[in-house]
């Protein structure tokens, strides 16, 4: 089946004061319809701003470069009124701050009707019913009622799945979750995550999950995109990564999971050494100042993504030796 | 919040109460008497005049009086504009001064809102330079050199506009010294308007309605203005109260009956109970927009309602 999304070599820049910061560097990825695809990497890794790139949200000092194409049509830089058909219509978005990121000055239900109204052409009145099922779907105890509250009045996980209600109005193909429930305790985490994947078999949304949560993703995901230093380190299905994980970090990260019954004071490692620093990248591979299996190569060529098997690839100087 | 509103009334009293009488002892206070001006009086014949006016009686006692009087609305005699009682005076100039203040506030807040506006939208930009540094210019401008230079422009080379004069509030005369008055409040509230719109624009939620895919119209005015309009709110509650005591410049100049000459005159001149009636008034208008500019802040954010209700 063609893909939904094809990003290739996608580059993100912001330039500071200082200098200019490589947040996401030659990305190559598809998205095909209705499969659920899980991003994972450290904070500043890029897997957030690969994704508002995408969606023409990049703050005022990025930019973005190479081909986001949605169905074939080029959407990187796309016009403001070719993104608004797009945005909140095919391809949806769900942030992980819900309470700054609804409008504290407008009722929770009008922020949803709006988007019906803008994109469906919907009266108020149908808007309204349609906000009001869609608060329903999600399960947001009396919806009717909620609909007229204030994101204030919301707790954390009520806004949450205000954000996932809003975000699948319009049956969108496309939903990405940016760390959407980071800030939710377990058992709401569970909900939200359960939310959407319902959307994903019911509706067949393609789902992108980003997150640095493997728990998640192994829970959820049917394949996985593992980023370092605003590079893709490992791509593949997420049974083959999370049973042989080609790249070292990709190891190292499942091994720093915490599991069942072991004595985290103990038993949990960390990777040692700082993420690093996008203004100053080296010029071998990124991870290689932290990796325990470097050689030499790795602080001098940066490994492209290598096929490790069938839609498993990785980036390491390791795979090609072997 | 009708309690709220009622419950900041009550305090309003006592608050205006302080004021008044801090102002009252504070003009006793300053040397000088109002009859200095006079020349050569007989030293009995100021005895008199002194006395008519009850200048005679120790301070404490002029107060009291005074109070009493103010409680039923008389603010008593001017003593530099004889043949005039304080509230005659006020009930002149007051609505002179309301209507050049407010014309003024409503031309200055179109204006400026709209320049603030379209400036931050387009930050960083020849327009947003061009507006902040026009804005730059009305504040360092004051009136006393905008207004001659209006009045020499339209009214003595175009002959468009009168050069001066009240005539009754007549549209044409009103003209030159509300745009004088505006000017400078373009300014500030352009400024105002454009901080409040780029702090507001950096913020998640506006990110959220764009990834809907809202027109940039919608995202401005219901998600962002809403709460870009605060500062301005603050701003504009003491800026409307401060109409009350008119404009002494734009009033000479243009040569209005005004209240502004009133109180600056009647300071200078030591007119004590034209002085204190003015107080009075500005000290209530003060009370009261302080009071309305809360209400619109509840008004625009549930959340300050919420905490009214409270």
């Amino acid at each position: 089946m063609a893909a939904l999304l094809e990003c290739r070599g996608l580059d993100v820049r912001f330039s500071t004061d200082t200098g200019t910061v490589a947040a996401v560097s030659g990305l190559d990825f598809d998205l095909a319809p209705g499969e659920c695809l899980g991003i994972v990497g450290e904070s500043g890794s890029g897997k957030s701003q690969t994704f508002l790139a995408m969606f023409g949200l990049l703050a005022a000092n990025g930019t973005a470069t190479g081909s986001v194409k949605y169905r074939g049509t080029e959407i990187l830089n796309a016009p403001r009124a070719v993104l608004d058909e797009l945005r909140g219509n095919r391809l949806a978005m769900v942030f992980q701050d819900a309470l700054s990121g609804l409008t504290p000055t407008m009722r929770v239900g009008e922020q949803l009707a709006e988007v019906l109204v803008r994109h469906q052409g919907l009266s108020r009145a149908d808007a309204r019913a349609r906000a009001i099922e869609a608060l329903e779907i999600v399960r947001l105890p009396d919806a009717a009622r909620r609909y007229e509250a204030y994101p204030f009045e919301l707790s954390g996980g009520m806004r949450q799945r205000v954000m996932i209600a809003m975000a699948s109005l319009c049956r969108p193909e496309v939903l990405v979750a940016d760390e959407c429930t980071t800030a939710l305790d377990v058992t709401v985490q569970a909900q939200v995550l359960r939310l959407l994947d319902g959307m994903k078999r019911k509706a067949g949304t393609a789902i992108v999950l980003i997150t640095h949560d493997l728990g998640v993703v192994a829970g959820l995901c049917d394949r996985v995109l593992i980023m370092y230093g605003g590079r893709a380190v490992e791509i593949g299905p997420v049974r083959r990564i999370f049973r042989e994980p080609a790249h070292p970090y990709t190891r190292a990260l499942l091994r720093s999971m915490p599991s069942l019954g072991a004595d985290p004071a103990v038993d949990l490692p960390v990777i040692p050494g700082q993420p690093p620093d996008l203004e100053n990248l080296p010029p071998g591979c990124a991870f290689a100042p932290r990796c325990t299996e470097r050689f030499a190569p790795c602080q001098a060529e940066r490994p492209a993504l290598q096929v490790a098997a069938a839609d498993h690839r990785s980036a390491c100087h390791l795979g090609r030796v072997q | 919040m009708l309690s709220y509103t009622l419950r900041r009334l009550a305090i309003a009293v006592p608050t205006l109460f302080i004021i008044v009488t801090a102002a009252f002892f504070l003009m006793r206070a300053a040397p000088g008497g109002p009859f200095d001006a006079e020349a050569d009086l007989e030293p009995e014949v100021l005895a008199n005049i002194r006395a008519a006016y009850e200048l005679d009686l120790p301070p404490v006692e002029q107060y009291r009086n005074f109070l009493g009087r103010a409680f039923r609305g008389d603010f008593g005699p001017s003593l530099v504009y004889k043949d005039f009682s304080v509230t005659e005076l006020i009930a002149i100039g007051l609505p002179v001064s309301i209507t050049l203040g407010l014309a003024a506030k409503l031309l200055a807040l179109l204006l400026g809102g709209l320049a603030g506006i379209v400036a931050a939208l387009r930050q960083n930009t020849l327009v947003d330079h061009t507006v902040m540094a026009v804005a730059m210019t009305g504040i360092a401008l004051p009136a006393f050199v905008t207004a001659p230079v209006l009045a020499l422009i339209f009214g003595l080379w175009l002959q468009w506009l009168p050069v001066a004069g009240w005539n009754d509030g007549a549209l044409a005369n009103l003209v030159l010294p509300v745009v004088a008055l505006a000017l400078p409040q373009v300014a500030v509230i352009a400024r105002l308007m454009r901080g409040g719109m780029l702090e507001v624009l950096r913020s998640n939620f506006v990110r959220t309605a764009r990834s809907r895919g809202l027109r940039e119209r919608t995202i401005v005015w219901r998600h962002v203005l809403p709460s870009a309009v605060v500062p301005l709110v603050g701003y504009l509650g003491p800026a409307l109260a401060a109409v009350m005591t008119g404009s002494l410049v734009v009033e000479v100049i243009f040569n209005l009956p005004g209240v502004g000459r009133y109180f600056v005159q009647g300071a200078l001149n030591r007119d004590y109970p034209l002085v204190m009636g003015i107080v009075i008034i500005y000290a209530s208008f003060i009370l009261l927009f302080n009071l309305l500019a809360d209400l619109v802040y509840a008004l625009l954010d549930p959340r300050v309602r919420k905490g009214l209700e409270s």
